[in-house]
């Protein structure tokens, strides 16, 4: 799956803004996640998952970090997911399925925060690269 | 599935703010589905799919209307939806993965423009309310 010109734009641009509010957005991200999806929590008994914990908005922002980090290298992610993709693989192993449940819950908080830039066309892209970046962290599986 | 009395306040406290919107948010709705997932026009050859189409408007007031209906018949979806059920099984035929799809759309929506009142704890109730709506509707496929 490859993005056009337009949906690299409109990711990278998204991207500018939320950077600087990783632990905010990536601990809400997560507690729709975990709200919605109970068993997401399945991989997170060691944290505390009470709104707005310590553990919530490191793990967020180390999540959004990793998004972002690849948002920079949309022409491959080998360069940034390269290891994360192993950790995957070979520790969390993280349902597959949990991948677009988490996507669903990133791009609500976007358009939470972001309204006007979170047009049809960027939430079309997010929805893409979001797809992109978790077929990439499942690729090593089997 | 069952909707607890907490979920329940929350469906039909949210769709106060959105029934006198139900054509832009149905239409917006919408748009962001096609946009995101080609594949879901297939169902609509006939309509003007540009964004803020009367078309749009009209179905997407449709839709948000018969959530309305079922948001007002919590206890009683199979008999609020019967007859959209009849017609999703035996004339329309959507195929059911579109349905999350479209969830997902107005999830998205409900973030874009109540972000104060579409709390974790609300797009938990509203994503297990369309999921039970699209339960029903899917019902009698087989």
């Amino acid at each position: 799956m490859t993005l056009t010109d337009a949906e690299k734009a409109a990711v990278l641009s998204l991207w500018r803004k939320v950077s600087g509010n990783l632990e905010a957005l990536g601990a809400e991200a997560l507690e729709r996640l975990f709200s919605a999806y109970p068993q997401t929590k399945s991989y997170f008994s060691q944290f505390d998952v009470s709104h707005g914990s310590a553990d919530l908005r490191y793990h967020g922002a180390k999540i959004l970090g990793a998004i972002g980090e690849a948002a920079l290298h949309l022409d491959d992610f080998n360069l940034a997911l390269s290891k994360l993709s192993e950790l995957h693989a070979y520790n969390l192993r993280v349902e597959p399925v949990h991948f677009q449940l988490i996507s669903h819950a990133v791009q609500t908080v976007l358009a939470a925060h972001y309204p006007e830039e979170f047009t049809p066309e960027t939430h079309a892209a997010w929805d893409k690269y979001l797809a992109a970046v978790s077929a990439f962290l499942t690729i090593k599986y089997r | 599935m069952t909707l607890t009395t907490a979920d329940k306040a929350l469906v039909v406290s949210i769709f106060g703010k959105v029934s006198s919107h139900k054509e832009a948010y149905g239409a917006e709705a919408l748009f962001r589905l096609f946009s995101s997932f080609g594949q879901s026009k297939t169902y609509f050859s006939h309509f003007d799919l540009s964004q803020g189409s009367a078309d749009l408007k009209r179905h997407g007031a449709k839709v948000l209307g018969a959530l309305g209906e079922a948001a007002s018949h919590l206890d009683n979806l199979d008999q609020a939806l019967s007859k959209l059920s009849d017609l999703h099984a035996y004339n329309l035929r959507v195929d059911p993965a579109n349905f999350q799809l479209l969830s997902h759309s107005i999830q998205v929506t409900l973030a874009a423009h109540f972000p104060a009142d579409f709390t974790p704890e609300a797009q938990s109730a509203w994503d297990k309310f369309i999921s039970a709506v699209s339960g029903v509707l899917t019902s009698k496929y087989r």
